[in-house]
């Protein structure tokens, strides 16, 4: 199951892990898209303005398009906290190696190394190099160790439902702990339907029916997270 | 301890530290590494006893914060210019030189041996270039052609320079990249450019232009020619580190091959834009009289090959 999981640790000095999860290559390609698509509607809307402005349009035009071919996510990616537009929609964002945030000199490389990554044909060489390698990583992450991970969500702090904190009429193993701890932070996440019947489980143990069932679990939950 | 009971206890030093990374405003730290060993700490009590995933997760991404704010690698832009130019560029071409006299030979060789077969056979050029975009090319430089006889607009300067910047510097970044190939492609777009380069002078003197073509290439070629060589040269490590990586493992040596090899390319960025300069603003003007431009671009030729060979000999401090 480990060699199936995305989740990427880190080591620090302080002999804690960072954990982040991997992105794949399908919505990396999505997130490509979305940038690509960003970056000829802006070429496209500069085409026109800049167009009837002459020759010294066409000069802006061209300087412009070689800035948003090269320069585009790695501008992004310094600034913007490793995500470009398409990224950010995604939630992804690039970190170097050792989950720090990503520099100037591993951003160039990555996004010139693009070019490679292209070939032979519209980023074959890159999802081939994603898909064989353990990271996802493309050729040009894979030669300055980046890497592209989901921006990890915000979660709130559980609220706790309310009801009489009672402790286990019988004891409880860790693993069982666990359990009905999370059973009683997620009572907001879950349907009511599914905890009747995630409760019913216990139903043998507890002697109880459904609707007490969810009642005595939280009761138990709130005991065990320490609540009086 | 209960988890409600640890959180209690702790929670002011979370926030406290939640709000300094948030804002950067840190009122209340005094001991930021302290802090963060703390919390760390933190972490690894909550993971081992088994606490909720909410307060694993916001414990562990606080630590994240934390731990980039503590161990940042150089946040932003900040070589500055003027010491790169002076130490850590050609330094980087110093430490790679074997790649950049390869490059050179890759480069310069099918060049002269191009420039030699065009020149002495006026039929010889059709083999590399279609007859239009021959015809196209010779009027280019057509003495008696008006086009450039007279000077040119300076708006068509901004234009050219526009194009020049797209051109060379995506040609140079490519056989950059392409060396990821096992360094084919380096070698590839090297011999490709070199013929090219070296047939197109080859005809011009053939036919007899070289008062218009020499003239006008001498200037910006002394930067323009030496960092696609140099663009090579940061290609060709690319490919050797993947080739033979030594004690290495192939990732290993290809990102400690990539880290010196975009010093390079630095560089070259800066010596193309600068080439695109010359060519759209300097090279192209024909008011100034033939001596003139020689002169200055010979100048700028002993100005690249001085400050390749006497450059960076000396470290400022480091390994």
């Amino acid at each position: 199951m480990d060699q199936l999981d995305t989740a990427y640790l880190v080591e620090t000095p302080e002999g804690i892990d960072l954990q982040a999860q991997l992105a794949g290559p399908v919505v990396r390609a999505i997130a490509y898209s979305i940038d690509v698509l960003i970056r000829s509607v802006v070429m496209l809307v500069v085409w026109v303005v800049l167009i009837f402005a002459g020759n010294v349009g066409i000069g802006i035009i061209l300087l412009l398009s070689f800035l948003l071919e090269w320069f585009y996510p790695v501008l992004f990616e310094v600034y913007n906290n490793g995500q470009t537009i398409g990224k950010k929609y995604m939630g992804l964002t690039v970190v170097n190696g050792d989950l720090t945030p990503i520099n100037w000199g591993a951003s160039l490389t990555r996004n010139l190394l693009r070019f490679a990554d292209f070939l032979p044909f519209s980023y074959l060489g890159g999802l081939l190099s994603m898909t064989l390698t353990k990271k996802f990583q493309r050729l040009g992450d894979l030669a300055v160790g980046s890497l592209v991970i989901y921006k990890p969500e915000v979660r709130k702090q559980a609220v706790l439902p309310e009801c009489l904190p009672r402790p286990p009429s019988i004891p409880l193993t860790l693993e069982d702990q666990i359990a009905i701890i999370g059973f009683t932070e997620r009572h907001n996440d879950l349907s009511y339907d599914r905890q009747k019947e995630l409760a019913h489980i216990l139903s043998d143990v507890t002697e109880l029916d459904a609707e007490k069932n969810i009642q005595y679990l939280r009761g138990v939950g709130s005991w065990l997270l320490g609540v009086r | 301890m209960k988890q409600q009971d640890f959180e209690a206890r702790y929670i002011h030093l979370w926030e406290e530290l939640e709000a300094f990374m948030e804002t950067g405003e840190a009122e209340n730290i005094n001991h930021f590494p302290q802090d963060y060993r703390q919390v760390c700490h933190h972490l690894a009590i909550a993971k081992h006893r088994r606490y909720s995933p909410y307060l694993i997760d916001r414990l562990n991404q606080l630590v994240v914060k934390c731990h980039h704010r503590l161990y940042r690698h150089n946040p932003g832009f900040n070589f500055q210019i003027l010491r790169f130019l002076i130490v850590d560029f050609p330094q980087a071409l110093r430490d790679n030189a074997a790649f950049v006299w390869w490059s050179t030979a890759l480069f310069v060789l099918p060049g002269v041996l191009m420039f030699l077969l065009c020149y002495l056979n006026g039929e010889m050029i059709y083999s590399v270039m279609s007859a239009g975009n021959v015809r196209e090319f010779e009027s280019m430089y057509d003495p008696a052609s008006r086009a450039l006889g007279r000077e040119r607009e300076s708006d068509t300067d901004l234009m050219m320079f526009g194009y020049y910047i797209k051109n060379n510097i995506g040609i140079s970044f490519q056989t950059f990249a392409s060396g990821m190939l096992f360094g084919a492609g380096s070698v590839f777009f090297l011999f490709y450019n070199g013929l090219m380069i070296g047939a197109a002078a080859g005809h011009i003197s053939n036919i007899g232009f070289t008062e218009t073509f020499f003239p006008f290439v001498i200037g910006h070629g002394a930067f323009e020619l030496t960092a696609i060589v140099f663009s090579g040269a940061a290609g060709l490590k690319l490919g050797l580190a993947l080739i033979d990586p030594g004690p290495y493992s192939r990732i290993r040596s290809l990102q400690n091959a990539s880290r010196e090899a975009i010093k390079i390319i630095y560089g070259t960025t800066l010596m193309l834009v600068a080439a695109a300069f010359l060519e759209a603003f300097w090279s192209s003007s024909t008011e100034l009289p033939v001596i003139v431009k020689y002169s200055v671009g010979s100048f700028f030729w002993l100005l690249v090959i001085m400050y390749c060979l006497f450059m960076g000999k000396r470290r400022a401090h480091g390994p």
